[in-house]
């Protein structure tokens, strides 16, 4: 009996997410790893500071970057966080069909704003021949925002990969934990995100 | 289960064991194996440069060539020797020390280790077509226009081998946070596990800033960015503060484990416990914490500035403070101890006076107006062997002879480790003690060739011979492996008789589930408070009952393939563009074999109370 991770929903855990041991070990594995990620996009954000103004001629900061699309963009991003925590949510209640359906919300959102970047992108490329290879600016911008935009196909590619996967069986204590990690990785890709809208286009926007 | 897979002999078998296995003993193992192939391959490097060096204007190795020694010896040792044999070392030991059956994510320890693996051979195979040339540190734009593929291996081989060990450290964080045995508070633990933790903390916080500019790297060199390109308004500077804002806690990752094995080694061989532990703990952070504030003591003569250099250079002296402590907390150990001298006590006794001078000339360095003087010479070089040789090697050897009867449950024969200590002890300051001075008069690193008549003459030769002693030191300690394997004799558990910590109260090997029963813990060094108390063994924390195990896996063994297959089609495809195929297949096996751990359910297995019960302690 002890080795059955089907829940039994008289006896729900209070988080099925953390009622074994390899849950809670899952968990905290990720947000170990967030660290090391956030000295990773801290260093690309340096390398973005450090050239931003080197536009070798090209267009600038001021000259690329609009509100609309990215203002957008941020929106769907946020969103998409608030619906994954209503699946977690769910989860927690054990209801697994809430859960899978706020989990399929946020995937969409996700892609909606994958569209609206990689239009950016082309709309830089064709407008204004901004490329990777134009200037180190080119080269600092498309790294930062393109390790960022890395991050949410990595992160859709999980939750399609789990959603699909457990769509016939429900949940359990095996599975609750990797959509548990997902829900966090997924906040910290939004976290990442909010500081890029920030740094990068707010503030190449005034500068 | 378990039993049969282990019953089956032959050569197949075994093979597919060694493959697939997520024992972190047997990670352990191959680490040290794997480190140290990488350790022979730096020495040889090493012994090569030093015949070059050996008389003026010699003609031994042509200057390319040379360029190539130098960045691959570098390269080798810190990434490819010293740290994975590191790793191995922690591996095996830390759980045994917590008191754990395994770490928390044993498929990712398999994976790291691969990867490590595959980074280095991948690495290695540049020597075929050429290898990287501009030094370990790989400074922009000296590598960027370095032709042919030499730097494009350095880049995915380090990438390959660096992922390995950010997965080895985000490891060994969860394990020690998570999998304490009852009773093991965090100021219970030994040492060596402090220690682990910290570097672990160092690896996950450094590890991705060489990532980072290992990947500006690549696409400067592979897909036309600009980052170092000065035409297009790029700053070969960045290169130089990525590397370094993760190359000085690097170094702390070198040397924060080894100073938990000397903490260890000196308790347990003058029979008294460890001076000042709280101290040392926090020693240990404030050490790990002040290594990521001194980077930019690497880059005095850059031109950040008075006051940035200012600021770095008493940031660094700082460091010397926690050291010191260190130094002064393990003489104190020793001081009344009744002490038994035998190769890991000598191994480790070498290491304060050694390290403690390499400390000194760290501190000469850290004085930003003479490092305009000392910078790119060969005082530098002195400085940093005396501590990564007088301090990481001493500590990985004293570690070795000191351990090596639990792990493999044989002694390493008094004799032959106490010829190879010596010659090696002696060869090593032949060697580095001399290059102090010959920096002083001024001969540069990484210089092909030195001029005759400059005074420069003796003192190279005298480094050169030095370096042939060491590599004598090493053989002997390599047949002192081989004659323990067949001839070696027999350890208990308790091997040295005076353990202190949970790993002597298990078998020599230990079975792979480590502990029967969980272990009560009821202070520091809890096997020494049993012994205090009469007590032959550990209070168990728990009843015998089944054990969980993880299951072993091949798919990191594939998956790290895949990206090995992938990182080689990068290389060429700036050649080449079929090569993209090379990158697409790789990639796909890769993601093939994550899809498949994912949605493949694995929930271990259980070794069974009656089984437990059969094998006894
Ligand atoms: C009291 C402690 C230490 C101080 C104050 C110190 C200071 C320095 C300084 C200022 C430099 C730069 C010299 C130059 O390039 O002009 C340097 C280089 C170096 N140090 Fe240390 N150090 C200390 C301990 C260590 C330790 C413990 C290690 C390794 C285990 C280490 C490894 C290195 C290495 C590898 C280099 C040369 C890197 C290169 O340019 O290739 N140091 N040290
Ligand atoms: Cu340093």
């Amino acid at each position: 009996m002890s080795h059955d991770h089907s829940i039994d929903p008289k006896n729900m855990p209070k988080d099925p997410s953390k009622a074994t041991t390899e849950g809670k070990y899952k968990f905290m594995g990720l947000w170990i790893f967030l660290g090391g990620e956030t000295v990773l996009f801290a260093c690309l954000f340096g390398t973005y500071l450090a050239l931003k103004d080197s536009a070798a001629g090209g267009p600038t900061t001021q000259e690329l970057y609009g509100m609309g699309l990215v203002f957008l963009m941020t929106i769907l991003l946020l969103t998409s966080s608030l619906t994954s925590v209503y699946a977690i949510y769910h989860m927690k209640n054990n209801d697994f069909k809430k859960m899978q359906l706020w989990m399929g919300i946020t995937a969409l959102l996700g892609i909606g704003f994958l569209a609206c970047e990689i239009y950016e992108f082309a709309h830089y490329i064709h407008e204004f021949g901004f490329t990777f290879r134009s200037s180190a600016f080119g080269s600092a911008f498309y790294t930062l925002v393109g390790f960022h935009g890395g991050h949410v196909v990595f992160g859709l590619s999980w939750i399609i990969a789990l959603m699909v996967r457990n769509s016939k069986r429900g949940l359990n204590l095996y599975n609750a934990p990797k959509y548990n990690t997902f829900a966090l990785y997924w906040h910290f890709i939004d976290v990442v995100w909010v500081f890029i809208f920030t740094v990068v286009y707010l503030m190449g926007m005034v500068s | 289960m378990s039993m049969t897979s282990a019953q089956k002999s032959g050569f197949g078998a075994t093979l597919w064991d060694w493959l697939t296995t997520v024992d972190h003993k047997k990670i352990g193992i191959l680490y040290l194996a794997g480190g140290g192939f990488f350790f022979l391959l730096g020495g040889l490097e090493a012994v090569i440069i030093r015949i070059q060096l050996i008389s003026p204007e010699n003609n031994f190795i042509s200057a390319g060539l040379y360029n190539e020694m130098i960045t691959m010896h570098g390269t080798t040792m810190i990434f490819l020797a010293a740290m994975p044999i590191l790793l191995g070392l922690m591996n095996f030991i830390m759980p045994l020390q917590i008191g754990a059956r395994d770490v928390a994510f044993p498929f990712l320890n398999s994976l790291g280790f691969w990867l490590f693996l595959f980074g280095g051979l991948l690495l290695n195979l540049s020597w075929f077509t050429g290898a990287p040339d501009a030094g370990w540190t790989n400074y922009a734009p000296l590598s960027i226009q370095s032709p042919g593929h030499g730097i494009d291996f350095y880049v995915m081989g380090l990438q390959l081998s660096g992922a390995g060990t950010l997965m080895g450290g985000i490891n060994f964080i969860v394990t020690i946070v998570l999998m304490r045995a009852p009773g093991m508070t965090y100021m219970r633990m030994p040492l060596f596990t402090w220690t682990t933790f910290v570097a672990s903390i160092l690896i996950l916080f450094a590890f991705p800033a060489l990532t980072v500019g290992l990947f500006l790297m690549m696409f400067d060199r592979m897909f036309g960015s600009a980052f170092f390109d000065a035409a297009l308004g790029g700053n070969a500077v960045i290169w130089q503060h990525l590397f370094w804002i993760f190359g000085h806690p690097e170094v702390y990752i070198l040397i924060l484990p080894v100073f938990g094995v000397f903490s260890e080694v000196f308790p347990t061989f003058a029979k008294k416990r460890l001076f000042g532990y709280t101290a040392m703990v926090f020693a240990t952070f404030l050490i790990a914490f002040l290594g990521f504030m001194v980077w930019a003591h690497h880059m005095f003569t850059v031109g950040l500035g008075p006051v940035a250099n200012s600021i770095f250079a008493v940031a660094t002296m700082a460091i010397a403070v926690p050291t010191g402590i260190k130094i002064f907390n393990w003489l104190f150990t020793l001081w009344g101890g009744s002490i038994k001298i035998n190769s890991a006590m000598l191994w480790s006794l070498a290491f304060i006076p050694s390290f403690t001078i390499g400390g000194m000339t760290g501190v000469m360095l850290a004085s930003a107006v003479a490092d305009y003087q000392y910078h790119d010479t060969y005082f530098v070089i002195g400085h940093f062997h005396y501590v990564i040789v007088g301090g990481t090697v001493f500590g990985i050897l004293a570690g070795l002879h000191y351990w090596w009867p639990k792990m493999f449950g044989r002694y390493l024969n008094e004799v032959l480790g106490q010829i190879s200590f010596w010659t090696f002890f002696i060869g090593f300051h032949l060697t580095f003690f001399i290059q102090h001075f010959l920096g002083l008069m001024g001969m540069p690193r990484r210089y092909w060739v030195f001029l005759e008549n400059q005074g420069l003459d003796t003192g190279n030769l005298i480094s050169s011979i030095g370096a042939f002693f060491m590599s004598f030191g090493v053989i002997v300690f390599l047949i002192n492996i081989i004659y323990t394997t067949i001839k070696g004799k027999k350890a208990p558990g308790d091997a040295w008789g005076s353990g202190r910590t949970l790993e002597w109260t298990i078998s020599s090997p230990p079975v792979h589930y480590n502990f029967k029963q969980l272990p009560l813990v009821r202070g520091l060094d809890p096997l020494w408070i049993e012994k205090m108390e009469g007590n032959e063994k550990m209070t168990p924390a728990e009843p015998v009952d089944e054990i969980h195990m993880p299951n072993g896996s091949i798919l990191p063994f594939i998956m790290t393939i895949g990206f090995t297959i992938a990182s080689y089609g990068f290389i060429y495809q700036t050649g080449n563009k079929y090569w993209l195929i090379a990158v697409f297949a790789g990639m796909a096996i890769a993601l093939i074999c994550m899809l498949i751990r994912s949605l493949k359910d694995d929930h271990g297995h259980h070794i069974s109370k009656e089984e437990l019960e059969r094998v006894g302690d």
